[in-house]
């Protein structure tokens, strides 16, 4: 039986890049917080777009409730480490030390997974320390996630001794954890965004022991016609009877045919891509399918209505 | 900075140039922009249409191409070798060559190596860097290390001369300005004083009072084996530094030369526009030629026609009665529902194309040329999908 979405305590938001993995991450804090629970956003990537989808100005590394029960934040590494000092170890003083400072940007550059490790542990403390509900993590796009995800084992390898190596296996027991943790892949029903997620699924199960918790298809078009409207469609696309329907509305119907025409293919076209994502990622997965939303723009509104449209999917 | 306004066509190069005119006359273009916008099909478009239409040596060299992508322009399996794709694929694609076209993959490993191998002052330090475990994870993981060895790779294949056109894709980068400072990041790491300080201990044994709380904190952290790892690492590396930074120096020195120009490509989704407005003011603030602006993926002109809406509005609100002089095409119920669906889809994706005309009309300025291509049914993985997109957008 596996756990239900919203009752993990850890989401891991992420999918090839320009799918919406930004505003699925606004979309599924909104809904959990309208379920009631207390949740914390966070953006890994610091774009500062996060705030934007809930008309929120900017937010930082100190979390802020931008809506009733959902708290905002963005990642940084260095403030990251600097809160794991001193709660951690004890160290209130070592950010005064300058060349500290400086060189753990230079190590983090250098060294494998410190970054990642500052990252993950972050979000992964605040699951165990159960400050939140729920958190969801706007993570890094599909080719960086899973270094994100096996950092705390690399540096388990690397790191023998000391209290890193220590707080390395907690983690690895709550990522490992798909009660309470779980990866939300976003994808759109086009070739390569379907190819990269069954890629990723595929990466994911061979080099983590986190578990796949759904997959977002975004952008889901309409379907304008049943099968026999389609053909009626059709029809009325012949010159003769294109001829009536231009009398009746008094101007050029060319365009508006050609459009639900467009329409019509496009959509076409994606339920291929989908058929392939299913066949190819197991019935196990489940897959939640947003709309497109025929916007001026992305805010709080398309937020709410893409939360409205997970929450059916998710059988609210 | 902004040339005569002329009414804005939906695909088709705008402004004050073309893409042809722009590619004739440099040597290196460089494609930035999102992840997820098309960035490696533009890259091998432009290629391509160079090749077609301007002659000579033309390579792209591409990051993370598609397998269909890749197989099409025969890169399967060749790596970091530059391979020419066959006279035939294009004439299969109806199209005559004048020139030819030549095509490469960028293996960061396989470029980190042969850097190394380059720049180590010794056969012994290469190999002991090559078998570091540290290194293998900078080489690997490091998402910088992409970024630059992506211009040192170009710097190695402009230098030699073989080729008059050499299109870049870059690797899907999350801060563009990364990418940009990569060359100057990579020859500030190697002579920074914290390098030396980390480097310090395995060559003196001396800790001075300023480093020891460092030293001590580090420890307490990583673990003293760690530590030493890296420092081990670092003073192998440093070898390596006169020749890199010179080196480096020169790639930059590169990129803002009159023949490098650069490429924004982007969809006019939200997030990829402000990825591609961002990269368009580095681009001017580091005093980077801003050549062309792609506008990928738009919603067809039509949809724009404010008569087409009207009609649109019109059969929504008389679908019903429209459907009564309709019956050839089928029951009245359902022609009202098709008619009222065909007209709302239309409406609907009006808003969409609206958008995205402003958008389009925002972001001219910025660039020397902008150009738009339109949306295709099915992604494109051949060279005749990309001689179609291509002509979309060349001149």
């Amino acid at each position: 039986m596996t756990t239900p979405l919203l009752d993990r305590r850890l989401l891991f938001v992420t999918g090839k890049g320009g799918t919406g993995k930004t505003s699925v991450t606004a979309a599924l804090a909104f809904l959990g917080a309208q379920k009631g629970r207390k949740v914390l956003a966070c953006e890994v990537d610091a774009k500062g777009d996060l705030a934007d989808f809930f008309e929120a100005s900017k937010v930082g590394f100190r979390p802020r409730e931008v809506q009733p029960r959902l708290f905002a934040m963005s990642m940084s590494t260095e403030e990251s480490l600097q809160e794991y000092l001193r709660l951690q170890l004890h160290l209130p003083f070592v950010a005064r030390i300058g060349p500290l400072a400086r060189a753990f940007d230079f190590v983090a550059t250098a060294a494998p997974g410190v970054r990642e490790i500052l990252t993950v542990g972050k979000l992964v403390y605040e699951a165990r320390e159960r400050h939140y509900d729920l958190v969801v993590a706007d993570a890094s796009a599909s080719g960086h996630v899973v270094g994100q995800l096996v950092a705390p084992k690399a540096i388990d390898d690397l790191v023998r001794v000391g209290p890193v190596h220590n707080q390395t296996g907690w983690m690895l027991d709550i990522l490992g954890d798909s009660a309470v943790t779980g990866l939300v892949i976003v994808t759109t029903p086009e070739e390569m965004p379907v190819n990269e997620t069954i890629e990723l699924v595929g990466r994911v199960r061979a080099e983590t022991n986190v578990d796949v918790a759904a997959i977002v298809v975004n952008r889901v078009l309409p379907e304008l016609f049943s099968h026999s409207d389609e053909e009626v469609f059709e029809r009325l696309r012949e010159p003769e009877l294109a001829a009536v329907v231009a009398g009746v509305a008094g101007g050029p119907v060319e365009a508006v045919f050609e459009a639900a025409r467009l329409a019509v293919t496009l959509r076409r076209t994606r339920a291929g891509h989908l058929d392939r994502l299913r066949d190819a990622v197991g019935s196990d997965v489940p897959l939640l399918f947003l709309p497109y939303l025929f916007a001026r723009g992305h805010g709080l509104r398309t937020t709410a209505q893409s939360a409205e449209a997970l929450s059916a999917e998710l059988g609210y | 900075m902004t040339g005569p306004s002329r009414p804005s066509r939906p695909s088709g190069a705008q402004g004050r140039g073309s893409l042809e005119q722009l590619l004739a006359a440099k040597e290196i273009v460089i494609c930035c922009g999102a992840g997820g916008v098309g960035k490696t099909t533009i890259a091998a478009a432009a290629a391509t249409m160079a090749s077609l239409s301007l002659g000579g040596s033309v390579l792209v060299l591409t990051v993370d191409p598609a397998r269909r992508l890749a197989d099409a322009l025969g890169l399967e399996a060749l790596g970091n070798v530059e391979t020419r794709v066959p006279v035939d694929a294009l004439k299969k694609a109806g199209v005559e060559p004048r020139g030819e076209l030549w095509a490469a993959m960028l293996d960061t490993k396989k470029s980190w190596d042969e850097l190394v191998r380059r720049h180590a002052p010794d056969a012994l330090t290469a190999r002991r860097i090559l078998e570091n475990p540290l290194y293998q994870n900078v080489s690997g993981r490091f998402v910088q290390s992409h970024e630059y060895i992506a211009m040192e790779r170009l710097y190695e294949l402009h230098r030699s001369g073989r080729y008059d056109l050499i299109v870049v894709d870059t690797p899907p980068t999350r801060n563009a300005i990364d990418f940009l400072a990569a060359p100057e990041r990579m020859a500030d790491f190697f002579s920074s004083r914290l390098l030396r300080m980390l480097t310090g201990p395995a060559r003196s044994r001396v800790i001075n009072l300023a480093t020891r709380p460092f030293y001590q904190a580090a420890d307490r952290i990583l673990g003293s084996q760690f530590l030493e790892d890296i420092a081990e690492f670092f003073l192998l590396f440093q070898t390596m530094y006169p020749g890199f930074v010179e080196r480096a120096r020169s790639v930059e020195h590169l990129l803002h030369d009159r023949r490098t120009t650069f490429l924004v490509v982007t969809t006019l989704e939200a997030a990829p526009v402000r990825e591609a407005e961002f990269f368009l003011s580095a681009l001017a603030d580091q005093r980077f030629h801003a050549g062309a602006l792609v506008l990928n993926k738009v919603l067809p002109e039509y949809l724009l026609d404010p008569a087409a809406a009207r009609t649109a509005e019109r059969l929504s609100a008389e679908a019903s009665a429209a459907a009564e002089a309709l019956d050839k095409a089928g029951p009245p119920e359902a022609v009202a529902r098709v008619l009222r669906e065909v007209a709302e889809s239309f409406l609907n994706f009006q808003v969409v194309a609206k958008r995205e005309a402003e958008l389009r009309t925002e972001m001219a300025p910025a660039a020397e040329v902008v150009a738009s291509v339109p949306s295709f049914d099915t992604d494109i993985f051949d060279v005749s999908g990309l001689v179609r997109l291509g002509r979309a957008f060349w001149s």
